[in-house]
């Protein structure tokens, strides 16, 4: 006879099978929960489930949509991945993408009224820039004065956002702006081109795509991506093998900001144009999900960040056709990754049942 | 200046800060078992909007609270299940319970933005959030159960191996950090504000983390903390009525800045560290052979 409770066993070696599964069984109990709070709500299940899935990218505008949410989330997650990997918990992405804006955007500002072919590669550059000294604030007081990143990295988010505020209801208001907190529009060669025409979709995505291959690249084929991995899994054996962690941190965090600062530059000088306070529907926490979902792997990340950008789109939707509040879609995105870290624990351990005679 | 308007600035700052002891010393009895809940802010707004929304229902304070309190229980509770039994990151597992916090209690709240509630006085509260540090205080360094939270945050196997139970004593006190923070999110939608709006606790639940740290987990500093961090945020408000020509947003982001300061003081020496911080904080307990 078997005990009705399975126990739970260790595994010597994470299930690659599970590592695959679980984020697929974590967006199909997704869903099923979705379906019982639709009912509870008094909806159609089916009905709401196609509005909040399928409605959104029945169009090609809503496909474009779909990828103009994904791109600021992959490229953050894809940064996190370096820090993740190391077990370092940068949870502050949504600082650092906040101040890559404000440096990107600032060049922006400075030259409104030019029109040259330097200026968005320049804005670019000082939003990584800024992205990064921002990731590197944690980066220092973690490695010089052992300070703990998770809370820093995290109280700097509201620091750099009080920043942002300051900025545009004070000093770079835009002077023609009937004192909206706004910044001066950017010009025209300060914006992310446009792929296709009469759709929203930048050139944003392809720097996303850009680096995501060169973070694979960097994963799978450099020493350095060996090196975080290693200290991931074991401090010790990093320790032992001499590689110096004070150096993973610095670069994992630099990346991480910048990766973040770019997405931030791409989301100011792409679809809005000009820097104001909510710059951001959160797109850097979020990211932490999209990052766990996508397993910290490169073609994982791209497809979860599709996955929670359809969570955005579809609360739009549901908001506009089913009268629920957008927020539904943060109760997706909670979901999501409560099943996932359930799940978790099928990769690195294993149910059995006792033998109880 | 005189009396009558210092007296009522300090009236408002007691008021203010409130749910910030709440929150910070519901939070730091998790912590001082080795748990880090980073879900506050969506326990607080979760706690806000099943208050209100009983009120609103049955017009009775006391329902209204029990609810709140028991909405607290059955976030932790989720929580407390992904991180103790299955054993869940519990940073992102905290994330995720803001989040699906921040959607539920917007959702469930939609239909009640506007309507309008007779405020409780909040003199109770004050009192009792005063009354709480110090038995925690008391709890923490006077009993034996005290301690043997305190252990288990300290070390868990030394405390598994004592023969005491990691997993319950851990639920218990994540559980008590779920109903304080319902309990400052419901003070802020029923005595602070009276008031339902989407995000109303407005950050108040990583302030409230913040504190944990700034006090180094000792219970009679987050009041001390509390005070400072509401202090500040009343003279900001005072100072902008009154014209003052400094932004405001350099005094708002005075408490995160502060603690900042505060952990890099407290870590930079490893030995205070040692001594502030649970040792297990965030290291999963897993009963295995």
């Amino acid at each position: 006879m078997n005990s009705l409770f399975p126990s739970i066993v260790s595994r010597s070696q994470s299930s690659g099978l599970m590592n695959f599964f679980v984020p697929i069984i974590s967006i199909v109990l997704t869903l099923i929960t979705g379906s019982i709070i639709f009912v509870l709500l008094g909806f159609d299940p089916v009905y709401a489930l196609y509005t909040f899935f399928i409605s959104p990218i029945s169009s090609t505008y809503g496909i474009s949509e779909l990828f103009v949410k994904a791109t600021p989330l992959a490229l953050i997650a894809i940064g996190l991945s370096y820090c993740f990997k190391n077990n370092i918990y940068n949870i502050g992405a949504e600082g650092q993408l906040t101040m890559g804006a404000i440096f990107g955007g600032g060049i922006g500002i400075l030259f409104h009224d030019t029109n040259a072919f330097w200026l968005l590669p320049l804005m670019i550059f000082a939003g990584a820039i800024g992205g990064a000294l921002w990731g590197l604030i944690p980066a220092i007081l973690k490695t010089k004065f052992n300070t703990n990143e998770i809370l820093t990295s995290l109280m700097l988010v509201y620091v750099s956002l009080f920043i942002l505020d300051y900025l545009v209801v004070g000093p770079w208001k835009d002077p023609f702006g009937y004192s909206f907190p706004k910044s001066r529009p950017f010009s025209e060669s300060g914006r992310m081109p446009l792929l296709f025409d009469g759709l929203r979709v930048h050139f944003g995505l392809i720097i996303t795509l850009f680096l995501i291959f060169v973070s694979w690249f960097i994963f799978s084929k450099t020493i350095f991506g060996f090196q975080l991995k290693v200290s991931g899994y074991s401090p010790k054996a990093a320790r032992y093998a001499g590689f110096n962690q004070t150096t993973l941190v610095f670069f994992a965090f630099a990346i991480c900001g910048a990766f973040a600062g770019i997405a931030g530059l791409a989301e100011v000088s792409g679809p809005i144009g000009l820097l104001y306070r909510d710059i951001s529907p959160n797109y850097g926490f979020t990211a932490i999900i999209v990052a766990f979902l996508g397993r910290l792997h490169p073609i994982g990340i791209i497809f979860a960040s599709l996955v929670i950008a359809l969570t955005y789109l579809g609360a739009e939707d549901a908001q506009l056709f089913l009268q629920i509040p957008s927020a539904v879609g943060f109760i997706f995105q909670g979901l999501v990754l409560f099943y996932l870290l359930g799940a978790e624990l099928l990769i690195n351990y294993k149910l059995t049942y006792k033998k109880l005679l | 200046m005189n009396l009558d308007l210092i007296l009522g600035i300090l009236q408002i700052v007691l008021i203010a800060t409130t749910p910030l002891v709440f929150a910070g010393i519901g939070e730091l009895v998790t912590e001082k078992s080795g748990v880090l809940n980073l879900g506050v802010e969506g326990m607080m707004l979760v706690g806000a909007v099943s208050a209100f929304i009983i009120l609103v229902i049955t017009g009775s304070y006391f329902l209204a609270f029990f609810v709140s309190i028991l909405s607290g229980i059955i976030m932790s509770g989720l929580f407390a299940f992904l991180v103790l039994f299955l054993m869940s990151n519990q940073i992102a597992t905290g994330l995720a319970l803001t989040i699906f916090g921040i959607g539920l209690s917007s959702m469930l709240g939609k239909q009640y933005i506007g309507t309008p509630i007779d405020g409780l006085s909040p003199w109770f509260f004050v009192i009792f959030s005063f009354l709480i540090v110090f038995l925690v205080s008391y709890f923490f360094y006077k009993t034996k159960a005290g301690l043997i939270l305190r252990a288990v945050g300290e070390s868990h196997n030394s405390a598994h191996a004592l023969g005491y139970s990691v997993i319950k004593i851990r639920f218990l006190s994540i559980l008590f950090g779920g109903s304080m923070c319902a309990l400052a999110g419901s003070y802020i939608s029923i005595c602070y504000a009276p008031m339902w709006q989407e995000g109303m606790t407005a950050g108040r639940g990583w302030i409230a983390l913040a504190l944990v740290v700034f006090a180094t987990w000792k219970p009679e500093r987050v009041l001390i903390g509390a005070y400072i961090f509401g202090g500040v945020t009343i003279l900001q408000m005072n100072l902008q009525a009154l014209g003052l020509r400094f932004p405001g947003q350099f005094f708002s982001m005075a408490p995160y800045v502060a603690t900042i300061i505060v952990l890099v003081l407290i870590s930079s020496n490893k030995l205070r560290i040692k001594l502030s911080a649970p040792a297990s904080l965030t290291i999963p307990f897993y009963k295995g052979r």
